[in-house]
């Protein structure tokens, strides 16, 4: 069957089978290996995407279901040579070591900052409690979505802090 | 990585397209809501359906409203919903306390209600709550629609009363004077099923239960709300010994097994004290004092 989706601000058109999973039309079919997966139970949240601005587990969706739909990988986030103040805190706070969840931790801390743009710890906490970190430790990563919300604006406008 | 078994995709567009997509397809056809009850099952080929027919198109399914005398909410409506509606927390405060601790929130902006129920798998928050509230749900097909209690929709584990033409669309809970509820999870870390999980749900008159009623999930093959817990707390005075007493007959009325998540008898001691603290909890809030 044939799907249309815009993924990263492009229309894609492929043509799929339906029972493939979104995380491998992405991966596979579309190159985009930002997306990780790392599990068959829906547990370990690394294959986290935005759908219409919503973080979903793309290996628990199928990439039937998403056509008509507006995709965001981890490709997405860095416009015009400019990181997202998610991806600068990441890098200033070290929020990652070996790299694996950090696609579906970013994501997930974009469109929380996009519905809160100053969220308390608790709820960073529980916006990335689906997702799995086994080497960075979480504190990290949380203080890295804290220096993205403090530094939202000024790095989205200007150059790479 | 596991992926599904082959079959053809459908989407509709409306309640009336699905069903007649489900009766024309047959009972080789699944509905697919959130997809994270089946998606999984079909990766381990413990479902292999032919067709799938996607209702995330079906806006007419998403809704949370109040009618004179009862709530309805629409098949389609996500975890996320029901955790965000200010209506459910003002008149069943147990929906949020259970939403809070079903899976995680990923997972939960997808995971619909009428997914949850017609999964029927007997660890199911959502069930369980929906017991314990004495809901109905309204299921459709071409000739019609008709409303069964939770009690006959819950046929056994992963079975319900939707046949094979049929489709759940919506959920209604009764409005009652004077009542509250809660909900009580033990689970072994955060996002997880439960080990075991209780709902109660108090309606008050003057100083007195006029009824009230509890269901448990993840103790049998069944999640629908326990007659004997009811029959001792109608008309009675609330008091510790009285939680202890319904606590009692919980763990009574129930068979859990023994799995990775506990033994039977841990299981057992889960029921009677999650009862007693959800009793608690509903009869407080039931008073107007926060808990
Ligand atoms: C990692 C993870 C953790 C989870 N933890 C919990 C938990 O702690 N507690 C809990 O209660 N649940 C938990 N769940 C399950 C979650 O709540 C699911 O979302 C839910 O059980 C199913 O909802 P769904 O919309 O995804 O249904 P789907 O998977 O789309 O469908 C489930 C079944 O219902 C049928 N169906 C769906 N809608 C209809 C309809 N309107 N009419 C007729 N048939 C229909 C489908 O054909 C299918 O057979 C978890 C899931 C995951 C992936
Ligand atoms: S790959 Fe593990 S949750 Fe999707
Ligand atoms: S950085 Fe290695 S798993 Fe998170």
């Amino acid at each position: 069957m044939q799907v249309t989706m815009t993924v990263n601000g492009n229309e894609v058109s492929e043509e799929i089978e339906p029972r493939h999973l979104l995380v491998h039309f992405i991966r596979d079919q579309l190159g985009l290996t930002g997306t990780h997966w790392g599990c068959d139970t829906s547990n370990c949240g690394t294959c986290v995407v935005l759908i219409d601005g919503e973080p979903t587990k793309s290996c628990t969706t199928l990439a039937a279901m998403t056509g008509g739909h507006e995709v965001t990988t981890v490709e997405g986030l860095e416009v015009d040579n400019v990181l997202d103040p998610v991806q600068e805190g990441f890098m200033q706070c070290h929020g990652l070591q070996c790299g694996f969840c950090t696609p579906g931790m970013m994501l997930t801390a974009r469109a929380l900052l996009d519905s809160n743009p100053n969220p308390s710890e608790d709820v960073i906490r529980e916006a990335i409690s689906g997702q799995i970190c086994r080497c960075t430790g979480y504190s990290t990563i949380v203080r890295s979505i804290q220096w993205a919300a403090e530094h939202e604006s000024a790095v989205s406008i200007g150059s790479p802090a | 990585m596991q992926v599904p078994a082959p079959f053809e995709y459908e989407r509709a567009t409306s309640v009336e397209q699905a069903i007649a997509l489900r009766e024309r397809l047959g009972e080789e056809a699944r509905f697919i809501a959130g997809g994270h009850s089946l998606l999984p099952m079909m990766k381990l080929r413990l479902a292999n359906p032919e067709y799938l027919i996607d209702i995330n198109d079906c806006t007419e399914l998403f809704y949370i409203t109040e009618d004179a005398d009862q709530i309805r909410i629409g098949a389609m409506t996500r975890h996320r919903e029901l955790l965000d509606s200010a209506l459910l927390a003002q008149h069943f405060p147990i929906f949020r306390d259970a939403e809070k601790v079903i899976a995680d929130p990923v997972v939960r902006n997808r995971g619909t209600l009428g997914g949850s129920l017609c999964q029927a798998d007997p660890s199911e928050d959502l069930s369980a709550v929906c017991a314990t509230l004495d809901a109905s749900c309204v299921i459709k097909s071409t000739t019609g629609e008709r409303v069964v209690s939770m009690h006959d929709f819950h046929v056994g584990p992963y079975e319900t009363a939707v046949g094979d033409a049929e489709m759940l669309t919506e959920i209604r809970i009764p409005l009652k004077p004077n009542g509250s509820s809660a909900y009580e999870k033990v689970e072994r870390r955060a996002g997880d099923w439960a080990v075991v999980s209780a709902g109660a749900a108090v309606w008050m008159d003057g100083a007195t239960i006029a009824e009230g009623r509890v269901g448990l999930a993840a103790v049998g093959a069944n999640t629908t709300s326990i007659g004997p817990v009811s029959e001792i707390l109608r008309g009675a005075t609330p008091s510790e010994e009285l939680y202890q007493q319904a606590g009692e007959a919980a763990a009574a009325n129930c068979s859990p097994q023994t799995d990775q998540r506990g033994t039977a008898e841990y299981k057992t001691h889960l029921a009677m004290e999650l009862t007693k603290r959800a009793l608690r909890r509903s009869v407080t809030r039931a008073n107007g004092q926060e808990a």
